[in-house]
């Protein structure tokens, strides 16, 4: 019973154990949902998924296992009429009116038709000459001018709201693979900061050695790591176009964070890193800052950390004056390899999703300057960049 | 046993099953949700529509799992040894119950409500696994074995400020209190203040949803953010048509403080009216 269905949320990366399962075995066994379509999915949704985070991921998955389910009931309704309107046929119809129905190729054929315009229909249908619904001239539907019509009972619309509980996937933004926005950027915080908090075990922990002192009768200092942080960053905003609402996002992101990092650093460049960065988007023809005068002047245990959408011609990576806005004596590439060499932890933050990554050959070739590190701008994805960075190399 | 939901807290259908069917299978029930959302008040409902005791432990950082079963009171036994006192032959006295072991001796049927889980220690529901798995635990002390008499029903909360062990979760139901849409709200005020004007309710509403609206807002009104603000509504008198009038000097809704508990808030929220009156006479 519902392997099927177990299994496929396996599939989709849901953690549910075997045991879940069994409970969820247990309360049908309970009857706890009142033979419900919705009911089963409510009981199923508060067993297997323990993570507000799974909710869409489950929505989905349910969606297409019991796809066609909610129709089964449905058709089970709609088998009475048709013996009604059997009856109905034979016992007010005039012989014309039969004659008019074998035109159309019989009852059977009527109602065979009637299966396959109700499959190929999808939506609620009022007028038109072909499609099922109320007060059109089709042979079928309610309250229609064809005298082959057959009329049809409402739908019931218990089940069609069943299906729509887990079809409005309300839970979208709870989901850890969607893109940070206001509800989870405190979230996001979060992560950041844990990676921020980590730090050499030196200082004295007061407490812990009055405890270990008292408890083993002699002097025992413990030590716990620094909560102050040691890390620094320098972030580069790729800014203009459709990346500026992105970069506005992360740059509220990294500001919140800031009192947790040692030293943090903007800079912004357009589209691939070249000769030269700015700091003020307003003035950046004005006050350029050279990108060689930036590699110098920090030590080379800053952390790096780009954000951009990393779209753009591969020309602008891989060739000199490919640079869609200036003269560029040197690829950008050339200038991102740089940076990798100085700095042992570089990042790429990407807000376009990452399943559209590989039809983008910029995209490609950065992240292979970068050594794949190039992550996407999800809750996830901030998570294992900076996982990525507090790794010591 | 079913609970249905009672005339002063409206449960909407997924909570429901949720709640029945942690009651008939004996499992805890985790709640989550945004803060405001009724996550604390549901298992005080619940103990009232089925009218069962509710014993509630609110956890804190420094709570241990161990508080929940019981304490042994080593200082005043050894004061009491020094006073020469005849209680001290006796470790019971010096054993103080906890939560649990007051939950699994009820002789009804009780609910337990273990509030905010997430505040103690990430080894704090590990720790609990065993005893809200069998409903017993062993005294060391005295050598005795608490079992429950009736497995109570155990009501979890979380704020979502720590992940919770997997093995934990396993082990629960889990049900997500989602923000409410508007016509379940207006159940929801309806059931709280039924002799408030309708048309106050509606505007107030608007009101209310247009303010959460606002982006960058810190701390979003929620549920009983604009219970208290109804409240004082119609305490102060106020009419529909003042909270609908916003072209003159009143462009912050009356009585403002109760929604927007941020100084931030209020005026990032005073700058956008602002904004919003200026075009509007420009226009």
């Amino acid at each position: 019973m519902f392997i099927n269905f177990f299994q496929e949320l396996k599939q989709a990366n849901i953690p549910v154990t075997l045991r879940e399962y069994l409970t969820l075995i247990e309360a049908l066994n309970a009857d706890i949902p009142q033979r419900k379509v919705e009911d089963f999915y409510y009981l199923s949704r508060s067993t297997l998924v323990k993570d507000e985070k799974n909710l869409d991921k489950f929505d989905r998955v349910f969606g297409n296992v019991f796809k066609g389910l909610e129709n089964i009931e449905e058709l089970e309704t709609a088998e009475i009429p048709e013996e009604w309107l059997q009856l109905l046929n034979e016992k007010y119809l005039t012989e014309e009116e039969k004659k008019q129905i074998e035109s159309m190729g019989g009852w059977e054929k009527l109602m065979e038709e009637l299966k396959k315009r109700l499959e190929e229909q999808e939506k609620r249908h009022e007028g038109g000459s072909k499609w099922i619904g109320t007060a059109g001239t089709s042979p079928y539907g309610a309250e229609g001018y064809n005298p082959e019509g057959v009329r049809i009972g409402q739908k019931n619309n218990r089940n069609f709201k069943a299906v729509k509980v887990w079809d409005k996937r309300e839970f979208k933004n709870l989901d850890d693979d969607i893109e940070i926005g206001i509800r989870n950027i405190k979230l996001a915080l979060r992560r950041l900061r844990k990676f921020a908090r980590e730090g050499a075990a030196d200082t004295l922990d007061l407490p812990g050695t009055i405890k270990n002192t008292a408890d083993k009768g002699y002097l025992d200092i413990s030590l716990v790591p620094e909560r102050r942080n040691k890390v620094k960053v320098l972030l580069f905003f790729d800014i203009g176009g459709s990346m500026d609402p992105h970069v506005k996002l992360c740059e509220e992101l990294f500001s919140a964070a800031r009192t947790e990092f040692k030293n943090m650093e903007n800079f912004y460049f357009h589209n691939c890193l070249y000769e030269y960065v700015w700091k003020d988007n307003r003035r950046r023809h004005a006050e350029r800052l050279n990108t060689w005068d930036i590699l110098h002047k920090y030590s080379s245990d800053y952390k790096i950390i780009f954000v951009g959408d990393a779209s753009m011609s591969p020309y602008e990576i891989t060739y000199s004056g490919g640079s869609v806005e200036h003269w560029n004596e040197e690829p950008g590439g050339l200038w991102l390899e740089r940076i990798s060499d100085i700095y042992s932890n570089v990042i790429w933050l990407n807000p376009v999703e990452e399943k559209h990554w590989e039809f983008t050959p910029s995209t490609q070739i950065i992240k292979q300057i970068l050594s794949e590190r190039m992550f996407p701008l999800t809750l996830d994805g901030i998570d294992n960049a900076m996982r990525e960075l507090s790794m010591k190399k | 046993m079913k609970f249905e939901g009672t005339k002063d807290y409206i449960a909407t259908e997924d909570l429901r099953i949720a709640v029945n069917a942690s009651i008939s299978l004996e499992r805890p029930l985790l709640v989550k949700g945004e803060p405001g959302t009724g996550k604390t008040v549901l298992a005080e409902e619940i103990a009232r529509a089925l009218d069962m005791p509710i014993l509630t432990w609110h956890i804190k950082s420094t709570t241990k799992a161990q508080q929940g079963l019981y304490e042994y009171d080593a200082i005043t036994r050894l004061r009491d040894s020094q006073l020469g006192d005849e209680k001290v032959k006796d470790v019971k006295n010096y054993i103080k119950k906890g939560k649990l072991w007051e939950a699994f001796e009820s002789e009804k049927r009780p609910i337990l409500l273990i509030d905010e889980i997430d505040k103690a220690d990430i080894e704090f529901p590990n720790d609990l696994l065993q005893e809200l798995d069998r409903m017993e635990f062993y005294v060391y002390e005295t050598g005795e074995t608490i079992a429950a008499e009736k497995r109570p029903v155990v009501i979890i909360t979380s704020n979502n400020e720590k992940e919770l062990p997997d093995a934990f979760l396993r082990r629960c139901f889990f049900h997500y209190i989602s923000f409410p849409d508007n016509d379940t709200m207006q159940k929801i005020v309806d059931v709280h203040y039924p002799d408030i004007k309708s048309k106050l309710v509606s505007e107030s509403l608007k009101v209310f949803y247009e303010l959460r609206e606002i982006p960058g807002l810190k701390k979003k009104p929620s549920t009983s953010e604009l219970l208290d603000w109804l409240k004082l509504l119609m305490n102060e008198d106020i009419t529909p048509e003042m909270l609908r009038e916003k072209n003159s000097n009143n462009i912050i809704p009356p009585l403002h403080g109760a929604l927007l508990k941020n100084e931030q808030d209020v005026h990032l929220f005073e700058r956008l009216a602002f904004l919003a009156r200026r075009e509007d006479n420009q226009s």
